[in-house]
């Protein structure tokens, strides 16, 4: 067993199992706790990959800001302090079976597929890549793809994603400016079909 | 013992979109949806990163990957503005409650 073996074996452990107990869970505050487990352990996969920009990126924006969202979100709209919403255990038991099949499929089908030959990857292609890839992104969103261009056979330019970063860039500025607008203060309208 | 390869990370990334999966069918709460949606967003992360190291996608897929946190992290302000508004009108945040369209 080498270091990233036992490494790997306890990101994968955190994070299905934080993934399950976000399931099981019935208290919304422990569901966001169970989740910023498993995105946490899902950042440590992203550091075995050699992701480390991702990596980063994965703890800063969704650690660090979407979950800090998603806990006020669940601050300004809990009725209790402990609120519970029950499923009727009927459907709990059919949810579980039906997320079992659906799981066994597509482990089975991961299992049989021969990635090795199905996917050729050329000889030292991932050599530059152990880390360090935040320059390599940064020139792919600006439109340059040093790490494919250089040293290509035909001299062919393959395309950046500078658009897709314009677009994605505006897209979240109009989204944000949306999500402000729809969530200024209002006056509470009186519901008529109070339940608690 | 070699390197990990490729099929225990897709492993992981598929019990992530599972598990997302059934936390969006089975919960009550709004915000446990979300919680869904983030995870199946999570699970795809992990194949396209996975796929980025060990085959030649490249650095293609990590780029995917960002823009996948971009689209969550935008995602998740609208869906709780929604929730926000859905609370203000039904004092509640149960999903079974949002039936006005119905047919």
């Amino acid at each position: 067993m080498s270091g990233e073996h036992v490494l790997f074996s306890l990101f994968a452990i955190s994070t299905c199992a934080s993934a399950v107990a976000v399931v099981v869970s019935q208290n919304i505050v422990r569901m966001a706790f169970w989740l910023i487990v498993s995105l946490g352990s899902t950042a440590g996969l992203f550091f075995l990959l050699h992701a480390d920009f991702v990596a980063a990126t994965q703890m800063l924006v969704y650690v660090g800001g979407t979950l800090v969202l998603l806990i006020f979100g669940v601050m300004l709209t809990a009725s209790g302090p402990y609120l519970r919403l029950k499923i009727p255990p009927g459907q709990g038991i059919m949810a579980a079976g039906i997320g079992c099949v659906f799981l066994a499929m597509i482990f089975v089908t991961v299992v049989a597929v021969d990635w090795n030959e199905t996917i050729v990857t050329p000889d030292g292609f991932n050599e530059p890549g152990a880390g360090n890839t935040a320059r390599g992104l940064g020139l792919s969103l600006l439109g340059f793809r040093p790490d494919k261009d250089l040293g290509a056979a035909d001299g062919s330019l393959s395309t950046g994603y500078l658009l897709p970063f314009e677009i994605i860039s505006v897209h979240l500025l109009v989204v944000l400016i949306g999500a402000a607008y729809l969530a200024r203060a209002k006056r509470r309208v009186a519901s008529t079909d109070t339940e608690n | 013992m070699g390197e990990i390869g490729l099929k225990p990370y897709l492993l992981v990334g598929a019990v992530l979109f599972v598990t997302g999966i059934v936390c969006m069918a089975s919960k009550r709460n709004g915000i446990g949806v979300l919680m869904g949606v983030e995870l199946v967003l999570n699970g795809a992360n992990v194949n396209f990163v996975a796929f980025s190291r060990y085959t030649a996608l490249g650095l293609d897929g990590q780029i995917i990957s960002l823009f996948v946190i971009v689209l969550a992290a935008a995602e998740a302000a609208v869906a709780l503005a929604i929730a926000l508004n859905f609370y203000n009108n039904h004092l509640t945040i149960d999903v079974d409650r949002g039936n006005e369209l119905r047919g």
